[in-house]
């Protein structure tokens, strides 16, 4: 039986082993390029490749730091991303949760097929996007402006952000809705007041799909956007990247610092990202 | 409190006819349970008559008040639903309170009919608690108590105990009886459950295919149902039923099938001319049954059957007789003296006969 016993804990110390040792190698394989970022950004001059593998290079500074936020825009760059990102995030989300609860929610016409019409646009690659997006926006008359980027970024991500509204919705007992409107609310008053509180973890997952997909976006900014002062930071540190050098050292410090907005809206979302909100509502 | 009216109430899903032509009035101060098997339409009526399903045609008032096109909030009812629906992110307090906070009342009033209710179920140790922490019976009186607080002119309760295990809605069902001798209020309560329909009713209102089969007392429909499913879904166990064709011989009238030759007494049926050679059903209950030394002593006309299986249910036993290829179901006093594949003597109570014909399923006898 103690030899059972033994083999039997044997067995799941290596079954423990196992997955720690998994666990350990996907974090080194994610976090890795992360800090060879931090080590071309704080190496002296503007190396890109070293023959010193150390992580910490010898002569570590913060010259590059100091170099972008004093010698470009940086900071102007940062402050536009984040304004058309936070204002691209909450509109997209905003016109997505009520978009999915209608699709949730309501008959009508053209339903099923409105749904995979979304689906459908999430299959165009996105460089075939530029074209309609640069005329339409330049109809508009919204060419390097804020609002015209803003209107990209916000109708590009819809889709996902409806889809997957949509999807938690339909998991909300429609007797919640109900009992509010017995209660006195009117239909949208239910959805306020007892459907969107409850749906802070898709929510959330919304918000941050449209703030990750905009903060990082390139490519229709590139189309939009053409003066200096309104680049985001991506544009912004491809202008770091010249015909005969690139100035490795700013730009990695670029990338160091662009990841800050980021990570806090991740570590503040984590705690809206927790499952079991409706828990005890209805029976089990 | 308000009296409310159904008047040809119908309802149709695309070309599915749920509810046809409902009549119906539900007095003041009255507890009236609709009753049925799933699909039957009752609890598309309450639902109706809540506001949140739409009526294809008919009208409901409510206080003489015609609600058809009014919204939910504006028909003062209050809802106690089958899955509770409690505001899983509020707590009892914040759910009990959650109407009058919407009607912007005043903060001692809320507090005074929060407390008031909580008080009357028991909930006033659970204010702070979130539903998750609360047990399947302590829900349920909370999605009561949020009825309460409203002080509706009516309530409506959609199966509420259907998902409390036996015992929790056995004391439920007592709650809910006393409750409503301390509130006196308007209340129709849907179930598909007969004991609570019989124990909590003050009339009873039995649906099947989306019509009303009948309405009256639980006394009225148990001793007088109007025809063979009224009969068969309300007691328990379920009637027995001998089908066979009435048949005149002299001035007496007999029930006659391959098994049995049973006489129908003329207070029964009256005019025996008229009845002969009728199909018919005829039902008794198994507590009218009367089986061994019971039937010898009390009836003179009795028939030969053999005891199949026996079950103890306590102080009472079933017993499943087969007469012929007739199976009678009998309830009487335990111990039954007598083990199963023995033959035994048989007989029926006329007294608390049913007599109903079998083409229409209506009721025949007074």
């Amino acid at each position: 039986m103690n030899k059972e016993a033994a083999v039997y804990r044997r067995k799941k110390f290596l079954k423990y082993l196992l997955i720690h040792a998994a666990i350990v190698s996907f974090v080194v394989i994610c976090v890795y390029p992360l800090l060879r970022i931090l080590s071309v950004s704080i190496r002296p001059g503007d190396k890109l490749f070293s023959a010193d593998l150390a992580l910490l290079p010898s002569g570590a500074n913060f010259a590059a730091y100091v170099r972008l936020l004093k010698e470009t825009l940086f900071l102007r760059w940062l402050w536009n991303s984040l304004l058309i990102t936070v204002t691209t995030s909450f509109i997209g989300v905003s016109l997505a949760s009520t978009a999915a609860y209608a699709f949730s929610r309501f008959k009508f016409g053209g339903k099923k097929g409105g749904l995979i019409l979304l689906l459908s646009t999430q299959m165009i690659p996105a460089g075939m996007l530029i074209l309609p997006l640069f005329l339409m926006i330049m109809k508009l008359g919204l060419m390097n402006t804020y609002l015209g980027i803003i209107i990209a970024y916000s109708v590009s991500s819809l889709p996902f952000s409806i889809w997957i509204l949509k999807g938690y919705y339909d998991t909300i007992p429609r007797s919640l809705e109900e009992a509010a409107m017995v209660d006195g609310t009117s239909q949208l008053g239910a959805f306020y007041r007892v459907i969107l509180p409850l749906s802070t973890p898709a929510l959330s997952i919304a918000f941050l799909f449209n703030f990750t997909t905009a903060w990082n976006e390139y490519l229709v900014a590139r189309v939009v956007l053409f003066s200096s002062k309104q680049y985001t930071w991506t544009l912004g540190l491809f202008e770091l990247q010249g015909q005969y050098i690139t100035q490795w050292g700013m730009f990695a410090a670029g990338s160091m610092l662009v990841t800050i907005p980021v990570l806090a809206v991740f570590l503040y979302s984590s705690k809206w990202l927790i499952s079991g909100l409706t828990l005890g509502s209805v029976k089990g | 409190m308000a009296e409310v009216k159904f008047s040809k109430v119908t309802k149709k899903f695309n070309e599915n006819l749920i509810l046809s032509g409902v009549d119906a009035e539900i007095r003041d101060h009255e507890f009236v349970v609709i009753v049925g098997p799933s699909g039957c339409g009752k609890t598309t009526l309450l639902r109706m008559l809540a506001g949140l399903e739409e009526i294809t045609d008919g009208e409901i008032h409510i206080d003489n008040v015609l609600v058809n096109n009014m919204h939910p909030s504006k028909r003062q009812i209050a809802m106690v639903f089958q899955d509770y629906a409690l505001y899983p992110h509020m707590t009892v307090e914040e759910n009990m309170s959650f109407a009058l906070r919407l009607r912007k009342a005043p903060k001692a009033e809320i507090k005074a009919r929060v407390t008031e209710a909580a008080n009357i179920l028991q909930l006033t140790t659970l204010l702070k608690r979130m539903p998750k922490q609360l047990s399947g019976g302590q829900r349920q009186r909370v999605a009561i108590g949020r009825a309460i607080v409203r002080k509706p002119k009516v309530f409506l309760f959609d199966e509420p105990l259907s998902n409390l295990d036996a015992k929790l809605r056995e004391e439920m069902r007592v709650e809910i009886a006393k409750l409503y001798q301390r509130l006196n209020a308007t209340i129709i309560y849907v179930t598909h459950d007969q004991v609570e329909a019989m124990t909590l009713a003050g009339r009873i209102m039995v649906m099947n295919h989306g019509i009303i089969q009948q309405v009256g007392t639980p006394i009225e429909v148990y001793r007088k149902p109007v025809n063979l499913f009224v009969a068969g879904f309300i007691g328990s166990p379920t009637m027995n039923f001998i089908r066979g064709k009435l048949k005149a011989e002299g001035d007496k009238l007999y029930l006659k099938n391959d098994d049995i030759s049973l006489y129908i007494p003329s207070f029964l049926l009256s005019k025996t001319a008229e009845h002969d050679g009728r199909e018919v059903v005829v039902g008794v209950r198994p507590d009218d049954v009367l089986v061994g030394g019971a039937a010898r002593e009390k009836c003179s006309e009795k028939l030969d059957g053999m005891l199949e299986v026996s079950e103890l249910l306590g102080h009472r036993e079933n017993l499943y007789i087969k007469v012929g290829d007739t199976r009678v179901l009998a309830t009487v006093e335990a111990f039954f003296d007598q083990s199963p594949g023995s033959k035994v003597e048989v007989c029926f109570n006329y007294e608390n006969m049913h007599v109903f014909d079998k083409a229409t399923t209506q009721r025949i006898n007074g």
